[in-house]
């Protein structure tokens, strides 16, 4: 509180506004071109609204990194990351935010959703289907370290869901299912970018467990390359966003970062977002780009594994199932 | 004693010293030792002893003191065509060797794993014969001895292009051989340049991250480095556990630069 | 033609450790250059070209030249002072503080990054909101400096730095981490070739009556150039090619605190892998053009001081 008053003095004292419309918006990895293409059509929303410009900058990282920053002191206005998770740890150990954040926007403060889906090479040469053909002998999987990246926890989740479903519960024979699988893994990258390019430009692996939106971008980027194989089951993944609240209060930017978030629900949005290949919540915008998106069966992760802390702990944790499934191999 | 009497420049040299090396070096480093030291010493046991913790350690130091021991021979290697003779190309070859320096380690994993992977340029060959460069502890290797190379090199030159003829001429004279002088007169001149760049070529691979990620693979008790484990304990908001490993890294990597520094001092005291 | 036999190999062992070495450069270091040229160059010149006339490639630039620029001298000053400190004078702990100059190398980036946080962060030592409070006073008098007494665009950024005190997420973060990074190179590059040269020069000079600053710049710094200037340039090098320290503190907001090696890597991760390698081979003739000013210096020196003699 104190800092802003001195800075407002400071600016009016200076005349160089240093309050001209700016917005730090920390993100994850994948969300690049979605930012890029909703900042824009912000900006000139917000020019109609109040006449003002507005200049949005971007941080992307991944999402773990970016929430430690955040809590470090990177002075973000609003964050859109990957995982709950990380925006709880933001509320939790910076105080930057309330708890109860999650609770401020409708969907669990998630204006889109993605999925896991499995990419393969063009042709499908090894006829994978479903996760129960990622176990097979000679099958390549590729998937990030679900200890340094959101996107791999995903991954180990939905697989997780697909055993659990399968064999009923039967905890050995889910994480021998998982155990097996991983045994197939022969590069864990630090983050899902840097697995995209293992299994795209240096042809490592069989078939990539990829966010829906990566799936698409790669069939872009590697055109003719690849092809996106729907499972019979996925997990639904909730990307929330939220207004660091400590740090727009000392920026006087909360209104602008209200606006900026709840913008995310308009109709312009949604069809921005199905657009670059995530799920829209508006029906819509959903209906216009369903091309994009197939029906899956998708759990959550509240109902599977009772929420983020739950499933964090359990299975990622040191000591957790994920270590476990690597011991003594 | 009287020697500190001659040359003068102590008090400076040494408050400038110890107050910058302080600033920059000594407090930020006090930070993560007292982070690391919240937790207590069963808790520091636990997180050091897990299978993760001693594959990755025994992978980091094993590549790395690999990797600089093959860096320190190719290093003389190179340095002496570069320093001794005229060829064609030489300054060029002479520039490129700082390229490891220059290129953003990320690159420079990104690029070596392009090479080395399966359907790369020298890996299919590698392939052919079985062998896995990329993702694999071999992998580690290579990156490593790409980032220790030039340290080697550095060090070594200038040295080397002080070193005058005189010895050589006067050890000739006296009737030895091209490969006597060399062992016996020119080689011992160079062991303590060798040994700092063989030290600091170590010291870098130990630490080393951005480049070995991309080309190890990050298997989990293969081909994990401890850099990935503090990063992995970071991604958990365990800022302590992540402080108990890069403090157990510090110091087992000082107390090798310690002996290596002490060996140093022990083979100039004989020289002179 | 004697004499040179004596001092060099016989035309055989010669061509064969070229040769060797040759093939050593080739396969460690020409074949990656030329994996990123070729990666650089793979979508043509405009799109090499454009890469480099981006913004945010341009104000990756300016950081980078700005954290070298500032680093590099600091640890140059350093080396110096601590070379000149461990091969002059014998002292107690002098193992140990060369052991602690070497240290920083063994510090893993990421724990290089790491330790900053853990002093400027937000729970850290010196969080920031701590030091605005400290400098509010100097922060308003630097605005009323800036107010009146000229030199506005000086005092007026600063006023403003003094009252939101940023260091980690900000440029002075970068500064600090990439010094912090490169902080042994050239007092490691000076010290062995000191140690080999000895001080009889230097005893001699002062017996002889000469100041202190004198000998330095007389006797100790023509003796030690090619050491000062292979030191420097690997400082230099390696300042601007640091990668994971700063990504730690850099906070990565696009066009202000992105590196260019940061940003190469915010483009590969965006697939524009051309564009990536463009950025990357700007550092790569970056380390040429040092190397090329090197060649220019010792080509000059060598004139000079052979005049000297």
């Amino acid at each position: 509180m104190k800092t802003f008053k001195l800075l407002t003095l400071l600016s009016s004292l200076l005349t160089s506004s240093i309050f001209a419309d700016e917005l730090l918006n920390v993100s994850y990895d994948p969300t690049r071109e979605f930012y890029q293409e909703f900042n824009a059509a912000f900006a000139k929303q917000w020019k109609q609204q109040t006449g003002k410009a507005l200049t949005v900058k971007q941080s992307h990282g991944g999402s773990g990194k970016q929430a430690r920053s955040v809590i470090d002191g990177l002075s973000a206005d609003v964050v859109t990351l990957a995982l709950s998770g990380d925006i709880d740890a933001i509320a939790k150990q910076g105080n930057l935010l309330p708890a109860d954040w999650q609770a401020k926007y409708p969907d669990h403060s998630s204006p889109y959703t993605s999925t896991i889906v499995f990419v393969v090479r063009k042709g499908n040469p090894k006829g994978i289907k479903d996760w129960g053909d990622l176990v097979q002998s000679g099958i390549k999987v590729i998937t990030p370290n679900p200890k340094t990246s959101g996107g791999a926890r995903w991954n180990y989740l939905a697989a997780w869901a697909y055993a659990d479903h399968k064999f009923g519960g039967d905890q050995a024979k889910v994480k021998e299912y998982i155990r097996a699988l991983y045994q197939n893994v022969p590069v864990l990258d630090t983050g899902a970018r840097g697995s995209t390019t293992t299994f795209a430009q240096r042809g490592i692996g069989d078939v990539f467990l990829s966010w829906e939106n990566e799936a698409h971008l790669i069939e872009k980027e590697f055109p003719g390359k690849t092809q996106i194989i729907i499972p019979s089951i996925s997990i639904l993944a909730e990307p929330p966003v939220a207004v660091v609240e400590k740090n727009a209060k000392k920026h006087g930017t909360e209104e602008l970062a209200k606006a900026y978030l709840a913008y995310l629900y308009s109709a312009e949005a949604q069809d921005i977002a199905g657009k670059n290949f995530y799920r829209p919540r508006d029906a819509k915008a959903l209906a216009k780009w369903s091309g994009n998106f197939p029906k899956i069966n998708l759990v959550t992760i509240d109902k599977e594994f009772g929420g983020w802390g739950k499933a964090q702990k359990i299975h990622f944790e040191d000591g957790g199932t994920f270590d476990e499934i690597y011991k003594g191999r | 004693m009287s020697k500190r009497r001659v040359i003068p420049g102590f008090g400076l040299s040494m408050g400038f010293t110890i107050t910058y090396l302080s600033l920059i070096i000594l407090i930020p480093l006090a930070a993560l030792f007292l982070k690391a030291a919240r937790l207590s010493g069963a808790e520091w046991w636990a997180i050091l002893t897990t299978p993760q913790v001693i594959a990755a350690a025994k992978l980091t130091f094993g590549a790395s003191a690999a990797a600089a021991t093959v860096s320190t021979v190719f290093g003389l290697l190179v340095t002496w065509v570069l320093v001794r003779y005229q060829f064609p190309g030489r300054k060029f070859l002479d520039a490129m060797v700082d390229l490891p320096f220059a290129l953003p380690t990320a690159v420079a994993g990104i690029t070596l794993t392009a090479i080395y992977a399966p359907n790369g340029w020298i890996g299919e060959y590698l392939a052919k014969w079985g062998i896995e460069a990329a993702y694999s502890p071999l992998g580690v290797f290579i990156a490593l001895t790409f980032i220790g190379f030039p340290f080697v090199v550095r060090t070594l030159q200038p040295v080397m292009e002080d070193f005058g003829s005189e010895y050589e001429e006067a050890a000739a004279t006296l009737g030895a051989g091209r490969w006597t002088v060399f062992w016996r007169v020119i080689f011992p001149m160079f062991i303590p340049a060798l040994i700092t760049g063989f030290t600091l070529a170590f010291a870098r691979a130990i630490g080393e991250y951005g480049s070995v990620i991309f080309i190890s693979g990050n298997l989990p008790l293969k081909t994990e480095i401890l850099p990935l484990l503090v990063v992995g304990q970071l991604e958990q908001f365990k800022y302590e556990a992540a402080a108990v490993i890069a403090a157990a890294m510090l110091m087992a990597s000082f107390a090798l630069l310690f002996l290596i520094n002490l060996l140093q001092r022990r083979l100039n005291w004989q020289n002179h | 033609m004697s004499q040179r036999s004596v001092t060099t190999e016989s035309a055989v062992v010669r061509f064969l450790l070229i040769g060797a070495a040759v093939l050593v450069l080739s396969l460690f270091l020409l074949l990656p250059l030329a994996a990123v040229f070729v990666e650089a160059f793979r979508k043509g010149w405009e799109v090499f070209l454009a890469s480099l006339h981006d913004e945010a490639a341009a104000s990756a630039i300016k950081v980078t030249l700005l954290a070298a620029g500032i680093s590099v001298p600091l640890n140059t000053l350093f080396g110096v002072s601590a070379a000149w400190l461990v091969t002059k004078f014998k002292f107690r702990g002098r193992s140990l503080l060369v052991s602690l100059i070497d240290l920083p190398f063994a510090v893993s980036p990421v724990i290089a990054g790491l330790v900053w946080v853990l002093l400027f962060g937000a729970r850290g030592w010196f969080p920031q909101t701590a030091m605005a409070d400290t400098f509010a006073p100097a922060a308003r008098f630097t605005a009323w400096l800036a107010q009146h007494q000229g030199f506005g665009w000086l005092f007026s950024d600063f006023a403003i730095w003094l009252a939101d005190p940023k260091i980690i997420f900000a440029l002075p973060g970068i500064v600090i981490a990439t010094t912090f990074v490169t902080f042994p190179f050239v007092a490691r590059e000076l010290i062995p070739l000191m140690e080999s040269q000895g001080s009889d020069q230097e005893e001699a000079a002062v017996t002889l009556g000469a100041s202190g600053w004198h000998v330095f710049f007389r006797v100790t710094l023509a003796n030690i150039k090619w050491g000062l200037l292979y030191g420097v340039l690997l400082c230099n090098a390696r300042a601007m090619g640091e990668f994971g320290a700063v990504s730690v503190v850099s906070g990565h907001i696009r066009g202000e605190t992105n590196t260019l090696p940061l940003h190469v890597e915010v483009l590969y991760n965006e697939y524009q892998f051309s564009a990536a390698f463009a950025c990357a081979t700007l550092l790569a003739f970056l380390a040429l053009v040092t190397l090329g000013m090197k060649s220019v210096v010792e080509h000059f020196t060598r004139h000079t001081s052979s005049d000297h003699k």
